[in-house]
């Protein structure tokens, strides 16, 4: 009995923004099937990586993810240019650490003059992302919008709570948004709409559904990812046909699991390997869900993901 | 091809006597086309109707079973696509790889870490599953002796690897006990692997080269009356393989193909010679379909988050982990130490629990039995509230270990601070973080 093939209904396509600009700008979305399902249609443009870097030096991090940034992790500027010239980055996310209320709780326009120093030091598109607090990722994004306003910047999260400030600045000064909602389809359909019926036009939007580690509820953002995939590519669901953007990396490193040595717990074997793996899968399993950007920290995992988005695309 | 309910209703008696619990023949066959009824509810069905019908009505991918006892695998009989569709069934076996021309200090260490590499994670032992005994040598008698070896060193499941039937039956020899998979029949010797399998009731692996090829081999083991069946597309490049996983599900799945709808057998290891990346591609295999996945080799830092990952993707959708309800002692705490209560729900504990970590605040956290739900949730359902959180503790034996009468609670029930205080009387209850993320610099300043 001959077999055959079934087909996917795809009614509806990613759509295509542009993140920067110049001639390191990066395009990404343009999808026409499921992640990787390249017998069923297109993806145009490949996944991209950002590294990440902070704007101030990391205090909780193992020695597994400082290492490869020796010397440069108290200067976000050297800190990009190393993940751009030795690491290859073609994006970079600057983690917004120092303004956390709860932190060093730095001012808004002292933060906004170092995304500034960044964002004139590369050339590569740059996203600038807060700490989830509703009023001071305004205070700072704003800031960050007006002061950088030639730089295309992409601006995240912004969130229901703060979405018609930060969309604000971003429509006046012509940055990227990311919407950010809690792992849930329907709010995040509602934040695209928010967003669009605010001004933001369409190739200034991607969105963030929030994600998490392996071991820490990856199942839901991958499920909530494979939902929207679903609606914006068989249902025509075009307020959910955004790019998605997955802040991953600092959930990996976080966990106990990436940071735990070999010697307070054998079986949990090589440290640094761990941690490399624990960022590498939970960025694969993303992948297959759907993320085109993925922001990551260490350069092995961003080494091996990189190999898995070539040898998933391999002619 | 699954039957509609009209064509299961003509294989009938069409009496509507009523015996099976729906009052016609027609509702029962609407029932059975739903799967929603067994057709062992109706005692007048014919032997030949019987046959048509569990034909018809097998599932579509059907499990496989490796080994025996309590470590018995069984993989497969999955229904879905995509797990937030209903759920996925049956998690794939992991397999770690010894091969008859290692020497015996290899061996015995990759026994020992399947043996040893085992983790506690919400009430459950996460471990490997099987342990695949390549005949690398061509020597039977050296495979048969591997084989005894690993039987006496490990309960695991076995998986036999070799294309000589003759050397299969070497192995066979030493474990047909355990009911090992045959890995595996080929178009080259069909035959007589399918007849090993079925002289020694085991599962057998088919390998072709394309699916077209695939279908036609299980078609013949079907024939055989063979059902035990695993597969491999035979496809090593990291896209073909993901490719044909994905069209082995759906084909089974949305056309009822039934000569693809089997448990497959995948080895990233044949896809790459970097460890770090072979298990970055099982852990596309874990989310992506496989039914086992053989590992060329792992260790603490491989399998442990695979293991994670192969429990967080098949964990039902709806019916989220829970953690066992009590006292959680973290970071050595004394009695002077914090006291937090929250709620059950996996992720709830994981993630506060982590959090209190990493501040390093030496603290007492009470899980609440909250049936699997999240703080939010469960007191919106009234299952965390003053009135059951409070007399929890009081029973919980917590206050033999803390000397002060300090209550911690999430900030998002903030409302119950009152009614606890009337439900504790002589405590004070303070009301905590709404996120855990905040909880170090809370934790940091709290005094007993």
């Amino acid at each position: 009995m001959p077999f055959e093939i079934p087909k996917t209904a795809y009614s509806g396509k990613i759509k295509e923004i542009k993140l920067g600009k110049g001639d390191k700008a990066v395009t990404i979305g343009g999808e026409t099937a499921y992640p990787f399902y390249l017998f069923e249609g297109e993806m145009p443009n490949l996944p991209k990586i950002a590294m990440e870097i902070y704007d101030t030096p990391p205090e909780e991090w193992p020695e597994a993810a400082l290492e490869p940034f020796a010397g440069v992790a108290d200067d976000p500027v050297a800190w990009a240019q190393k993940c751009i010239n030795d690491y290859g980055a073609e994006m970079i996310c600057l983690q917004m650490l120092s303004t956390d209320p709860n932190g060093i709780d730095r001012g808004a326009d002292e933060a906004a003059q170092v995304v500034k120093k960044v964002a004139d030091a590369i050339d590569v598109p740059l996203i600038v992302w807060g700490t989830a607090n509703h009023d001071k990722d305004t205070e700072v994004l704003r800031a960050a919008a007006e002061l950088c306003q030639d730089k295309s910047l992409i601006l995240g999260p912004v969130e229901e709570a703060n979405h018609k400030k930060i969309g604000a600045a971003a429509i006046g000064y012509k940055h990227t948004v990311v919407a950010s909602t809690p792992i849930d389809i329907n709010l995040a359909k509602q934040l695209n709409i928010l967003l669009g019926n605010l001004g933001v036009s369409d190739d200034l939007l991607a969105t963030d559904p929030t994600v998490s580690s392996i071991g820490y509820g990856i199942e839901y953002c991958y499920s909530v990812m494979e939902r929207m995939r679903m609606a914006a590519l068989t249902q025509q669901d075009d307020k959910l046909q955004f790019p998605i953007i997955c802040n991953v990396a600092k959930e990996v490193w976080k966990t106990k699991e990436a940071k735990i040595s070999e010697a307070e717990d054998p079986k949990m074997g090589d440290a640094k390997k761990r941690g490399i793996l624990l960022e590498a899968m939970s960025a694969t399993v993303l992948l297959l869900a759907g993320a085109d950007v993925l922001i990551m920290r260490h350069p092995e995992a961003i080494k091996l993901v990189r190999e898995m988005i070539t040898d998933l695309t391999a002619k | 091809m699954a039957l509609t309910g009209i064509e299961i209703f003509k294989l009938l008696p069409k009496t509507n006597c009523g015996e099976c619990g729906v009052p016609t023949c027609l509702a029962f066959a609407m029932n059975l086309a739903a799967a929603k009824a067994e057709l062992t509810a109706c005692p007048h069905v014919s032997d030949e109707a019987k046959e048509k019908l569990s034909e018809a009505s097998a599932p579509p991918i059907l499990p496989a079973t490796i080994g025996v006892g309590d470590r018995a695998l069984k993989i497969g009989g999955e229904t879905v696509m995509f797990r937030h569709e209903k759920r996925f069934e049956n998690p794939p076996g992991l397999a770690i790889l010894v091969s008859d021309s290692m020497d015996d200090a290899e061996v015995d260490a990759r026994l020992k870490r399947f043996k040893t590499l085992e983790y506690e994670r919400v009430g459950l032992t996460l471990r490997p599953d099987l342990i695949a005994i390549k005949a690398d040598s061509g020597d039977a008698a050296k495979f048969e002796a591997l084989v005894n070896k690993v039987k006496g060193k490990s309960d695991g499941g076995i998986i036999l690897m070799s294309d000589n039937p003759d050397i299969l039956a070497a192995g066979l020899k030493a474990s047909a006990d355990r009911k090992p998979l045959l890995y595996a029949a080929t178009k080259d010797n069909l035959d007589s692997v399918a007849n090993l399998a079925k002289e020694n009731d085991c599962p057998v692996a088919v390998k072709a080269s394309g699916l077209e090829e695939l279908a036609s081999l299980t078609e013949k083991l079907t024939a055989a009356g063979l059902k035990n069946i695993v597969i491999d597309s035979g496809a090593r490049t990291v896209r073909q393989a993901l490719e044909d996983q994905i069209i082995i599900r759906s084909t089974a799945l949305n056309k009822k193909y039934r000569p693809l709808g089997f448990p497959s057998i995948v080895f990233p290891g044949e896809m790459t010679d970097n460890p770090m990346k072979e298990a970055v591609i099982a852990s596309m295999f874990l989310a992506k379909y496989a039914g086992i996945i053989v590992l060329s080799d792992f260790q603490g830092e491989s399998l442990f988050p695979l293991l994670v990952e192969r429990l967080n993707i098949y964990t039902d959708p709806q019916r989220p982990l829970a953690t066992k309800q009590g006292i959680y002692e973290i970071n050595n705490p004394d009695e002077n130490a914090p006291l937090m209560v929250t709620s059950n729900f996996s992720l709830t504990y994981f993630i506060v629990s982590g959090e209190i970590e990493n501040s390093k605040v030496p603290s007492y956290l009470y899980v609440k039995d909250t049936e699997g739900l999240s703080v939010m949730t469960s007191w919106a359902a009234g299952k965390f509230s003053a009135d059951i959180i409070g007399p929890a503790i009081l029973k919980s034996g917590i206050t033999d270990k803390i000397k002060h009468q300090k209550l911690i609670i999430p900030g998002y029930i903030a409302a119950e601070s009152g009614s606890l205080e009337e439900e504790m009387p002589g405590w004070e209850i303070m009301v905590g973080p709404r996120d855990a993320a905040n909880l170090t610099p809370y934790l940091k300043t709290w005094k007993a």
